[in-house]
């Protein structure tokens, strides 16, 4: 436990928040290599993830390759770009985006299948285009589970930016790396510690976010206590959350 | 390949290691999970603070668990019991919300009918909840399966051996083939503990083959996007 205690005054040590080695700007990189991956994952993940939802088709391809995706070890993949492309920011970018495609491919494409059939129909009945159920019905009513699968992307990314800092570019794992052969542990658990907070920060916020994003109609059915549909939702909601 | 071929021993030796990591968490975290499950499904006041706290889990970078637990279990920054113990917490985890979501599963009338015609609690939870449940329990467990054999390979960063370690003497060596077999050798781990998984679910559950209800499915659907 005493470790513990190295670890928290290595965290109040005003030396260890100066610079451009200091825990700000170590946060700083991290959060912008997340950002950056989540954006280009996101553009990849969602559209597929809309277009299985939407068209149904290529569910089973989709399913396939969010599962195999999962096995395959993120560190080792890490590696082999850094040596096929260098040293630098796109293979980390690259094999994050990898990891961060299948919560955000599956999140958006069960957030679409969740939604009653019916409802789906009846926007069709109405004579709205397809492209207008996509953007007025199916998204919307998706958007808790989508945001959910951005949140599992997040953390993933988060946690592996991590181990990208062993190949040496920046983020949070630095604390880590550069101290592990040093066998300085104060500070390498004081790395590990800012990590899982930013990672409970950023879940914490996504939380919030999934709440906030129930359709405005969803959530007045719900307030009233009216119908099936709605209770539906609501679980779904809740467990996404 | 003849890089492979000469070295196959040392892969096929990392490969008994990586096995050898992962089977424990894998086993260890179904049977932890499925009474917290069980319990979280249960109650609905146990069932947010259970999922919460798997939830919160399951946000902790996996380097940090590793480097943090030594300091928590009194091992050394070696022992590999770290990455066994770190590797646990993740299959809990990711499986209590499966094990909740298989219970929830069951439709209440089955489970009155089982009452009915004379089941006790203990009795009605083996022979029709926990079957029930069993696909969307497979389900989870192949997610815990193949996150826990990709992520062991991390703990060759703080030095615990398993084929990660041909990721890192691939890196300082500029070799891609190396990192490349101990890629395959991954996957194929993987590979194998699913159709395990699949085929031991088929085995106990002989009902599913036929097709499963949508209901489950939708729930086994949670399962993978929860993970």
């Amino acid at each position: 436990m005493s470790l513990f205690a190295a670890a928290f005054a290595w965290l109040f040590d005003a030396a260890n928040w100066a610079g451009s080695n200091g825990i700000p700007m170590r946060t700083l990189e991290h959060l912008i290599y997340t950002v950056v991956t989540l954006i280009a994952a996101g553009i990849v993940g969602v559209a597929v993830g809309l277009y299985i939802g939407h068209t149904g088709k290529l569910r089973g391809a989709a399913v396939l390759v969010t599962g195999s995706l999962r096995a395959l070890p993120t560190l080792g993949l890490l590696f082999l770009f850094a040596l096929w492309l260098g040293i630098g920011l796109t293979p980390v970018i690259i094999v994050l985006a990898v990891l961060a495609v299948p919560p955000l491919l599956a999140g958006t494409y069960a957030g679409i299948e969740a939604i009653e059939r019916s409802t789906i129909d009846s926007a069709r009945a109405m004579g709205m285009t397809e492209w207008q159920i996509l953007a007025r019905v199916e998204i919307p009513l998706a958007m808790p589970l989508i945001v959910s699968g951005v949140r599992s992307a997040a953390l993933q990314v988060i946690a592996t930016a991590t181990i990208a800092a062993y190949l040496p570019l920046g983020g949070l794992g630095r604390f880590v790396f550069d101290n592990l052969s040093l066998r300085r542990w104060d500070a390498v658990i004081g790395g590990a510690i800012i990590v899982t907070v930013l990672a409970l920060i950023v879940d914490g916020l996504f939380a919030l976010l999934e709440r906030s994003v129930v359709s405005k109609g969803v959530r007045a059915a719900r307030s009233r206590g009216l119908g099936e549909a709605a209770t539906k939702r609501k679980s779904v909601a809740v467990d996404a959350a | 390949m003849s890089w492979v071929v000469a070295n196959f021993a040392q892969i096929w030796e990392l490969t008994l290691t990586h096995v050898g990591l992962s089977v424990p968490p894998i086993v260890l975290g179904f049977i932890l999970s499925v009474p917290l499950g069980w319990v979280a499904h249960r109650y609905a006041v146990s069932r947010s603070i259970l999922l919460t706290v798997s939830g919160l889990l399951y946000t902790i970078p996996s380097l940090s668990l590793f480097l943090v637990l030594p300091a928590i279990l009194g091992t050394t920054q070696l022992d590999p019991a770290n990455v066994v113990v770190a590797m646990t917490i993740y299959a809990i985890a990711l499986m209590v919300r499966s094990a909740a979501d298989g219970f929830s599963s069951v439709e209440p009338s089955v489970r009155q009918s089982a009452t009915a015609v004379g089941y006790s609690g203990w009795g009605r939870f083996w022979a029709v909840e926990l079957p029930l449940a069993g696909p969307v329990l497979v389900a989870g467990m192949r997610v815990v399966s193949a996150s826990t054999v990709s992520l062991i390979s991390v703990g060759s960063l703080i030095g615990v051996s398993s084929l990660g370690y041909l990721f890192i003497d691939g890196l300082n060596r500029q070799f891609p083939t190396e990192i490349l077999a101990g890629i395959v050798a991954t996957i194929v781990i993987a590979v194998v503990f699913d159709v395990a998984l699949v085929l031991i679910g088929r085995l106990l559950m002989p009902w599913t083959r036929s097709g499963a209800q949508v209901k489950r499915r939708r729930a086994a659907t949670r399962t993978e996007v929860a993970a």
